[in-house]
């Protein structure tokens, strides 16, 4: 084994790397502490050594080493249960909730990126056993430094899913009351008795419509959890504006039975369209909340899937 | 953990002409406003007190309901 040493630890670090790459504060607003981060480090370099020692595991027919691999695969299901629980703790203390559906797809995601990074991992020392191994050191450097970076190109693409603008055409709505009902266009959202209320809402509210694109978008979008991860993304960024004993200010996502179209009801801390417009269009679709009855023969025949595609 | 009643009416603010719309029975206080800012003004504090939001049934009676 001492004969790959020096390609088991060159793999290690690179894929150590990419999984600090992959682990960047984003739209997810998490991890957002400094323990959050060195608890997925530390995960991100174990799974990237396992991925680098595979290879020349097999290579020595050390076959028990890769058994141990499998075993240690397993403890990595166990970061799927540990950021769901961390999470939703958190998020019963939160003004605008996340939503469970929102923290399973970020559980998952996080479980899943360890598994990409031994994948990598395992691509970068194949590279460098069978094409790299013989050159000169700085050769050998530059080439699996290129590899990894192309191996963190293609994961940032590969896995980047959906987001709400391919679903759905976003734009500003209006503001209306009628009585005590407060709509956005003509989506109608809640009863509001205060006028107080009322006022702040028609100063200060905004509201957004989401038309969905097609029979498969309306059905994603109608998902609960969906809404609740638009509504949430939406207060984040922008700014909430409310207090645990202010619940009207809370944003809504309501939904137009009618023609499965969402209207967004929010107010936010600033008041800039852009940033509002902005930040539903690239709200993620949750993996968990992707519906396709296009893909079904039943959903074919439905009357508004034939009105579509013609 | 906190354990509170929701979708429950925690409180029902009337004006003097609608008394007589409510009946006993339900959950929650019955206040009776003076006039309209009286009944403003107690549906907003009965809305912070409670963490509720107002309704207004449009018949001279809010309710307070804590989604």
């Amino acid at each position: 084994m001492a004969d790959y040493f020096s390609s088991i630890v060159l793999a290690a670090i690179l894929g150590g790397a990419l999984r600090f790459l992959l682990l960047r504060s984003d739209y997810r607003q998490y991890p957002t502490y400094p323990h959050g981060y060195v608890s997925h480090l530390a995960l991100g370099f174990i799974a990237a050594a396992l991925g680098a020692v595979a290879l020349p595991a097999l290579l020595e027919q050390e076959y028990v080493a890769v058994t141990f691999l499998s075993l240690a695969a397993q403890q990595f299901r166990d970061i799927r249960s540990m950021e769901r629980e961390t999470l939703t703790k958190l998020d019963a203390r939160e003004l605008v909730p996340r939503g469970e559906h929102y923290i399973e797809g970020i559980a998952r995601t996080f479980e899943a990126r360890n598994y990409l990074v031994m994948g990598c991992t395992l691509i970068i020392s194949a590279t460098d056993l069978w094409l790299l191994r013989e050159c000169s050191p700085w050769l050998r450097g530059c080439g699996l430094l290129l590899t990894a970076l192309l191996l963190y190109m293609a994961v940032r693409n590969v896995m980047e899913g959906k987001r709400v603008e391919h679903l759905a055409t976003i734009r500003p709505g209006k503001i209306i009351f009628k009585g005590a009902n407060v709509f956005v266009d003509d989506i109608h959202f809640m009863n509001l008795g205060l006028d107080e209320a009322k006022a702040e809402f028609l100063k200060k509210g905004m509201g957004v419509v989401l038309e969905p694109k097609d029979i498969d978008a309306s059905a994603t979008l109608a998902n609960i959890g969906q809404r609740q991860a638009i509504a949430h993304i939406c207060a984040k960024l922008l700014g909430i504006y409310k207090d645990v004993d202010t619940p009207e200010f809370t944003p809504l996502v309501r939904r137009d039975v009618k023609t499965g179209r969402l209207g967004l009801l929010i107010i936010p801390a600033t008041r800039d369209w852009d940033a509002l417009l902005d930040a539903v269009k690239r709200v993620p679709v949750l993996e968990g909340s992707i519906s396709r009855p296009s893909r079904s023969k039943a959903g074919r025949k439905r009357g508004d899937y034939e009105h579509q595609s013609q | 953990m906190s354990t509170s009643l929701n979708k429950v009416v925690l409180a029902t603010i009337v004006l003097p002409h609608s008394k007589d719309l409510v009946l006993s029975g339900g959950a929650g206080p019955v206040f009776v406003a003076a006039n309209k800012e009286e009944q403003q003004r107690l549906a907003l504090y009965m809305s912070r007190i409670t963490e509720g939001v107002v309704h207004d049934l449009e018949n001279g009676v809010l309710v307070v309901v804590k989604h």
